[in-house]
């Protein structure tokens, strides 16, 4: 085609997915169309991957639901899917071992429909072993990239003590990359500002702006639920019914975990060991 | 004894370039309000897109409209499109719209009493009404000199009755407040306050449409499809009616005042 390489990008999105919104769908497209404006990349898929139910967090409904709403919010999709993998590991996982678990499983799949390619395999194994020495943008040339896509909200809740380690945000913007999708009352940029971390890594955070605010969030949605007040048009159609046929999310369905710790910060301030 | 619910409809009038989700959420969010006033039993939803004669810059066709509306309320079971209101030969003002579907609402109504006489049947159901649903944009229009007709406001507040979903901000409690005539009719006016911040309109949908942007998750797939298929929403639509007045404001200003029965 052009002279210019133009990178493949998977794009990664973690969350609790309880449910899924039309939201959680545009932020893709979003995402996408940003991305392929820049020219320099070509998203080639999206992955939805819900967290476990090790996760604990207040609410949140059965993993094996809220991957099923998932399926049926991305049948109409010819890039979005939903993967189940961190959804079925027996206790909470980090959210790294899962964009690292996503760019392994992405790179078997480059590999397979490469030739044979030496020069190729001698990079991986280089990058692997620098990644944090060097902190520029294209230091993979020519190989595909998964990015985390995420809200706002969660570049904020880097900053929350015992939720994340510094080592894993180091590695997953560092690494990987991040493409976030601003909302109103955030400000990506000062966040990035305010981390010595984040900025570090800037050149790796894609702040794509959203002009059209669009705050369906999942709390909204069960709330509104709860209150037998209609959803319809928040999310898509297929998952709606499949909320009313399984009837989730009531009062009671609000409570589970409610006197739990969550996971991740069970994790850091709990034991030593981890 | 309990009171009788009053059956209600809604009727939504709007240019409908494209419909959207928003617009769609617009009569869940309103049917769900009055039904927990305790008041109403909404039995009907109506999108009534506006005639070409409107004249809005950027207005297709209204038999694309009409089109993308209908794929967009398939799977609705209880809001439908109507065509009266574009297949009239001049623009119709939102008043004479509201007078056309209370009087079949009022027929249906009458011609089902007048059948269903038997012991299920409640004999004194209360009068239906038509109420018309909108956006607080909608009416922040009012005050715009020259677009409505004081009477017509004064009809369709007094003897017909809004539901106006806002955004989350006092902004529509402020309008009423600074309209005499809507203050006047404020029992009329049932406010519902939309907490989920979506600003998806139709003019964002049109401007991404051009911009070769994703409008995939804001208006259904089918709508989307016959977007494409009829390369609909272009610069080139954008611009149609470009330096045309618009139609109310051209008819109010060329006549007096007329009486209500037009």
């Amino acid at each position: 085609m052009e002279g210019q390489s133009v990178t493949k990008v998977v794009l990664l999105s973690c969350g609790s997915f309880n449910p899924i919104t039309n939201m959680h769908l545009r932020m893709f497209e979003l995402a996408r169309d940003h991305l392929e404006d820049t020219g320099q990349y070509k998203v080639v898929k999206g992955i939805i991957s819900p967290v476990g139910d090790g996760y604990k967090k207040k609410g949140l409904i059965d993993a094996y639901h809220r991957q099923e709403m998932a399926k049926l919010a991305t049948e109409n999709s010819d890039w979005i899917t939903v993967d189940a993998w961190e959804s079925l590991q027996p206790v909470w996982v980090e959210t790294v071992k899962v964009v690292r678990h996503h760019y392994h499983e992405m790179l078997a799949a480059e590999q397979k429909n490469d030739d044979v390619d030496t020069v190729k395999y001698a990079k991986k194994r280089r990058i692997e072993g620098n990644y944090f020495e060097d902190s520029s943008h294209d230091k993979r040339r020519g190989g595909p990239q998964l990015m985390l896509l995420c809200g706002a909200d969660l570049l904020e809740s880097f900053g929350i003590p015992n939720l994340w380690k510094q080592d894993d945000i180091a590695e997953i913007v560092g690494r990987y990359g991040l493409v976030c999708i601003t909302r109103s009352g955030n400000d990506p940029h000062k966040c990035i500002h305010q981390s010595e971390i984040l900025w570090k890594y800037r050149k790796n955070i894609q702040v794509v702006q959203e002009w059209v605010t669009n705050e369906i969030s999942a709390t909204h949605v069960r709330r509104a639920l709860r209150r037998g007040r209609s959803v319809r048009y928040l999310l898509p159609d297929a998952v709606v019914h499949y909320i009313q046929e399984h009837d989730l999310y009531s009062a009671e369905s609000e409570q589970k975990n409610a006197d739990v710790v969550l996971a991740p910060l069970q994790k850091y301030t709990g034991a030593s060991s981890s | 004894m309990a009171t009788r619910r009053v059956p209600l409809v809604l009727l939504a009038c709007g240019s409908f370039n494209p419909i959207t989700n928003q617009h769609m959420r617009l009569f869940e969010l309103a049917r769900d309000h009055m039904h927990s006033t305790g008041q109403y039993q909404v039995v009907g939803g109506i999108v009534s897109p506006v005639s070409d004669g409107y004249g809005k810059q950027g207005l297709v066709l209204a038999k694309h409209r009409i089109a993308m509306a209908k794929l967009a309320l398939q799977s609705s079971d209880w809001v439908k499109v109507d065509e009266w209101e574009s297949q009239q030969p001049d623009w119709t003002e939102t008043v004479v719209t509201m007078r056309y579907h209370y009087g079949r609402i009022l027929e249906q109504f009458e011609q089902r009493t007048v059948t269903h006489v038997d012991s299920t049947t409640p004999l004194s159901s209360p009068s239906p009404q038509l109420k018309l649903l909108c956006g607080a944009d909608f009416l922040d229009t009012f005050k715009i000199p020259g677009l409505w007709r004081d009477d017509h406001v004064q009809e369709v507040a007094g003897r017909f009755g809004f539901v106006c979903v806002s955004r989350g901000g006092l902004e529509p409690e402020r309008v009423v407040h600074e309209s005499d005539t809507l203050s006047r009719h404020s029992q009329n006016i049932f406010l519902v306050r939309e907490w989920v911040k979506n600003e998806t309109s139709a003019t964002e949908v049109r401007r991404a449409l051009r911009r070769g942007l994703s409008v995939k998750y804001l208006i259904p797939d089918s709508v989307i499809e016959y977007i494409h298929q009829h390369n609909l929403y272009t610069e080139d639509s954008e611009r149609r009616n470009e330096g045309t007045v618009l139609r109310p404001l051209a008819k109010q200003a060329q006549q007096p005042v007329k009486s209500l029965d037009d």
